[in-house]
């Protein structure tokens, strides 16, 4: 695999990625010439109505499902050309990006603590090394004396806070959230974005969240919003509706 | 971290509860395979025992095991005329079905060749060899007698002086050792009737011969007991078992024995296929129903895997979506089928050791059946756990999302 820019300051560099579900008359174009960058350290909101595009242009990013045609650059490494990789794409993932989604999607055999734990033990860290740090982690998001919890015995907040702490074991270059306080009450809705913002600027990651709840928008650097497969052209930059949010 | 051991603490109950499900079908697998041993030890036990260098038997047949055999007693003693003999019994073997004490016994009686074999040789586990001619039994323990228990068979009662282990016939019933001349008192009893009967057609038919008028004096003799009639041959054997002298090659024995003309002459090896050669289609049909068992337990476990994966498909495409290696998927899925293989084969095992003794007929667990079923569980488990990683390994980081 090629070796990380450590030193890159974008997170990531998306170019003109489009993806075409199907062929012929069933053919359905979800996502079309987008193009965006992401700072490290930066956190960015993604909103849009449904069907937007915006799953599937975290998806592409997330190496999940690949763009039918365009380029992605993480971290100055270029991973993505088309729909050909230019990298380990599992390795990749393990290694410099970090997944929250509407759901924890906590293992349910293993306990908080583990759940972390795992995340860096797949990324060969020693156990021991392992444990510790998910420990740190566990802390530093205020779940630490719930670490001994199976993810049944948390509350939706707390199971959450687990799923960012897991997001970040591996210090990844880039974390992407999809819609993850959508089963949070907004006060811990709030408490989650803000947290996204804090590891963002600690922990020099990019971090993308695709969002609807336009309650929490001030929290974000910026904000990109599609809407039928395309990122609107007012909203590449630092948007007006952001500025007037945080106003 | 180990994923498979965590997610069986998770569920505990069901892992148990399905391993024991397991446990008892290998348990069958392994009773299969003990039914089959078992047979062939019955089978070929007292040869083992014996340690007969030949056997002298009724010209033409495969007895006495394999077929029935009849020879005059007094074969014995042309046997012991052969140069290179050093001794010659006669053996006699066959299975009544007596009432005692209102239950059904049924016994292969055997004929030692009493004063030479008392039956010391025998693993008795209570009670003496026969110390006398007449009227003595050894009982295996399998026919549940008890030393000092009298048995009526024929028109005699025979005490139980000593009780015997692992002494079954070819059918798996026990085996009770009396002299030769006991066991064919008891083989050829026939009711007083019958020999009453049987005295009055020989006067009968002498009566009517001019022999009769001439010596009236044979028709008191041909109204006796049969045994003082000279004139009727003497009592048959089943077979002759000869034991030839030290340094004295068996073969050679053999082959002078063979050139009589009235009986066959094999050795323990021969004597030993005809044996196996008999119990052939039960040995088959036995083997052929652990086979099928075999394949019955592949498939039930396949199963249970694989809805163990499906399970877990959730947990699979979140860990891949972090990133982890085909290998510790797989590593999660067979871990898993191995243990589940192991504790089912230990449960088989201990039920097995508690269960299989009260089986009617002997169940042998040899270490060999062991260790060939161990393997048969590891290659189950393996083969078993393959429906599940195939359907692990097409499981997509994306469904994480649905």
């Amino acid at each position: 695999m090629r070796t990380i820019l450590q030193s890159d300051a974008l997170s990531v560099d998306a170019q003109s990625l489009t993806k075409v579900y199907g062929y012929g008359n069933t053919e359905v174009v979800a996502m079309r010439e987008v193009s965006f960058q992401v700072q490290r350290g930066e956190v960015v909101a993604l909103v849009g109505p449904s069907g937007a595009g915006k799953s599937t242009l975290l998806t592409a990013i997330g190496l999940i499902n690949p763009p039918t045609s365009g380029n992605i650059t993480i971290s100055g490494c270029p991973v993505m050309d088309g729909p050909r990789p230019l990298v380990d794409i599992r390795a990749f993932r393990r290694k410099y990006l970090g997944f929250v989604f509407q759901k924890a999607n906590l293992i349910p055999f293993l306990n908080a603590l583990e759940n972390v734990q795992v995340a860096m033990e797949i990324n060969d860290i020693p156990s021991r090394k392992a444990r510790k740090r998910a420990l740190e982690l566990l802390d530093y998001l205020g779940v630490a004396d719930r670490s001994g919890n199976p993810p049944s015995t948390l509350s939706g907040g707390q199971q959450q806070r687990v799923a960012v702490a897991r997001a970040l074991a591996n210090n990844p270059s880039l974390i992407l959230a999809d819609e993850p306080t959508a089963a949070l009450d907004s006060h811990r809705g709030r408490q989650v974005m803000e947290l996204f913002r804090m590891v963002a600027h600690e922990q020099k990651a990019g971090v993308i969240v695709v969002t609807h709840d336009h309650r929490a928008l001030d929290i974000f650097d910026r904000i990109l919003e599609m809407e039928d497969g395309v990122l609107r052209p007012s909203a590449t930059g630092p948007s007006s509706w952001n500025a007037e949010t945080r106003a | 971290m180990n994923l498979a051991i965590r997610d069986i603490r998770h569920k505990l109950s069901r892992f148990l509860l399905t391993a024991v499900g397991i446990g008892l079908l290998l348990m069958i697998v392994m009773g299969m395979a003990g039914i089959y041993q078992g047979l062939t030890e019955d089978a070929l036990s007292f040869l083992e025992r014996t340690k007969a260098n030949l056997w002298i038997v009724q010209r033409g047949t495969r007895g006495p095991f394999a077929e029935i055999s009849r020879i005059p007693w007094s074969l014995e003693d042309r046997a012991y005329a052969v140069t290179g003999v050093a001794t010659a019994r006669a053996f006699v073997s066959h299975t009544i079905q007596r009432e005692y004490q209102g239950k059904p016994l049924r016994i292969v009686v055997q004929g030692l060749a009493w004063p030479k074999d008392d039956g010391s040789v025998l693993p008795l586990v209570a009670g003496r060899a026969l110390g006398q001619a007449h009227y003595e039994m050894l009982a295996d323990r399998t026919l549940g007698l008890r030393v000092g228990d009298r048995v009526p068979l024929g028109k005699d009662i025979y005490t139980v002086v000593g009780i015997t282990t692992g002494m079954t016939g070819p059918s798996g019933d026990g085996t009770a050792f009396f002299t030769v001349r006991d066991a064919i008192a008891i083989q050829y009893d026939v009711p007083g009737e019958a020999i009453r009967l049987e005295r009055e057609a020989r006067r009968s038919r002498l009566e009517k011969q001019d022999l009769a008028n001439t010596q009236p004096l044979l028709l008191e003799r041909a109204a006796g007991p049969a045994s003082q009639l000279p004139a009727l041959g003497t009592q048959n054997v089943v077979a002759i078992m000869v034991n030839v002298a030290p340094g004295v090659d068996p073969a050679r024995v053999a082959k002078v024995i063979s050139g009589w003309t009235d009986v066959t002459a094999y050795s323990n090896d021969v004597q030993r296929e005809l044996m196996l050669k008999s119990i052939e289609r039960n040995r088959k049909q036995i083997g052929l129903f652990r086979t099928l068992l075999v394949i019955i337990s592949a498939i039930i476990m396949a199963l249970i895997l694989y809805t163990l994966t499906l399970d877990k498909i959730h947990d699979i495409a979140m860990l891949k979506l972090m990133g982890a290696r085909n290998r510790v998927v797989v590593a999660l899925i067979l871990q898993q089928a191995l243990l589940l293989g192991a504790l089912g084969y230990g449960l088989a095992y201990g039920i097995g050791l508690w269960i299989f003794p009260l089986f009617p007929r002997r169940v042998a667990i040899t270490n060999a059946n062991l260790v060939q079923l161990s393997l048969i569980v590891l290659a189950i488990s393996i083969l078993s756990s393959l429906l599940g990683i195939w359907k692990a390994m097409s499981v997509q980081p994306n469904e994480i999302l649905s």
